[in-house]
């Protein structure tokens, strides 16, 4: 049985990196990412898991890193917006002006990047469903969808 | 950011698990079972709850299975909601559970984790309470398997080192014909106004509700297969659990009803020829 009690270090696989980390049980994935691995990319936006602003991969699926402990992350691959280099989806939210502020940005990366791995030929109603966990409060929605469509069903 | 430390323990097995469990309660330790960790996680940041360990039961091999065999659907309570839905078996439950949240989170939040909810929704029950289902439970004695409705009142009634290993639903349950409507205030992804299962085997029907009271209610099958018009039998419904309708920001008890009226109506149509 592993067991994590007062501060511990523990190993996180982060953007093909394995990286050494001293943490809190209580502190949240997110929170290690920002403030330990500087890797900012994720943002801290309502802390509650209902924006999405901070959502990262887990093993190739997307997670709001504000509801994970670090502690749970320990032995599974761990992409954040950084590990994302010059990929179809990036360049398809550009043409397609799929952002205004930013913020939301990373977090619909992230969502659009592993629907498109896991679903290339999802339907409206798929991208509908994935599309709807996170939250633009610059409604550039419209932008968005047109970005992850211009990849899909190619 | 969590404001108070806490104990992370990881067994591996259902005996590990149990024995960390009684072993730090004796220490006088508030010790919860960690599933998915969305709830935990969000009312610790919000201080509404507080906790010395928590046991993440997620890396028990017994806790993660998801078999479909010739008797039975068998589904491990540390399954995610996306797990589920992508095995696609059980399409009712696969319905409900892609209601639950939003995508995203449903990969996070566990079946085990929705039915020992502290929020009173539990949707994930409501495919179980109108289907022949087992649970099997961890106890200081061992694993016990015991049918559904036994430890259902509402809310899983285990005790406090008690938890749930494993649901086991009868395979003649999981293609039957069924209805799921599910009514929110606003938003899509949002809690519901009244969430409606229902199904039907061999020409009887049955139908559980989430949403409308503190907690899931089963409706009355003998009312639901009666000889009564539709009409009266939904009249009879309301009326039988009028008492524990609620008001809330989500709606007020007689818009309820008469959302129930009219979702209880759109299922007997639906399921009128199946």
């Amino acid at each position: 049985m592993i067991s994590y009690i007062g501060k511990s270090i523990i190993d996180l696989h982060v953007n093909d990196e394995t990286v050494s980390v001293m943490v809190n049980p209580s502190d949240t994935l997110l929170h290690v990412l920002r403030n330990q691995l500087l890797l900012t990319g994720a943002k801290k936006g309502c802390e509650n898991g209902d924006c999405g602003s901070c959502t990262v991969l887990i093993d190739g699926w997307p997670v709001k890193a504000c509801l994970m402990l670090a502690v749970e992350a320990d032995e599974c691959s761990i992409t954040t917006i950084e590990g994302l280099k010059d990929l179809e989806i990036q360049k398809a939210f550009i043409e397609n002006w799929g952002f205004q502020c930013g913020y939301c940005t990373s977090g619909f990366l992230m969502v659009c990047y592993a629907l498109s791995r896991i679903h290339p030929e999802a339907d409206e109603y798929t991208i509908e469903q994935w599309l709807q966990s996170n939250l633009c409060r610059c409604t550039g929605y419209s932008e968005i969808k047109a970005a992850i469509h211009s990849i899909l069903n190619k | 950011m969590i404001s108070f430390d806490f104990a992370y323990y990881r067994p591996d097995t259902l005996e590990e698990a149990i024995d960390c469990f009684q072993r730090l309660t004796k220490k006088n330790q508030k010790v919860i079972y960690y599933g998915g960790g969305t709830e935990i996680i969000s009312m610790a940041r919000a201080e509404s709850i507080q906790f010395d360990a928590v046991i993440d039961l997620k890396w028990i091999p017994e806790c993660t299975t998801l078999k479909l065999d010739q008797d039975n659907y068998i589904i491990g309570s540390m399954n995610s909601l996306t797990t589920i839905a992508e095995a696609g078996y059980f399409p009712l439950l696969c319905k409900t559970i892609t209601r639950i949240a939003d995508h995203t989170t449903q990969g996070k939040i566990t079946i085990g984790g929705n039915l020992k909810s502290t929020i009173i929704y539990r949707e994930a029950t409501l495919p179980l309470m109108v289907t022949n289902c087992k649970i099997k439970i961890m106890t200081a004695k061992g694993l016990l398997t015991l049918p559904f409705p036994q430890i259902w009142n509402g809310q899983l009634d285990l005790q406090p080192e008690e938890f749930l290993v494993q649901i086991v639903i009868n395979i003649d349950d999981i293609n039957l014909p069924y209805v799921h409507a599910k009514r929110t205030k606003m938003d899509r992804i949002d809690y519901p106004l009244i969430t409606l299962v229902g199904n039907k085997k061999n020409q009887f029907i049955q139908a559980a509700i989430s949403g409308a009271s503190n907690n899931p209610l089963l409706l009355d099958s003998e009312i639901l297969n009666s000889s009564l018009s539709n009409e009266d039998k939904i009249r009879s419904i309301i009326d039988q659990i009028d008492h524990s309708l609620m008001s809330d920001i989500q709606g007020s008890k007689e818009y309820r009803k008469f959302v129930l009226s009219n979702m209880m109506s759109q299922m007997f149509a639906k399921l009128k020829d199946k």
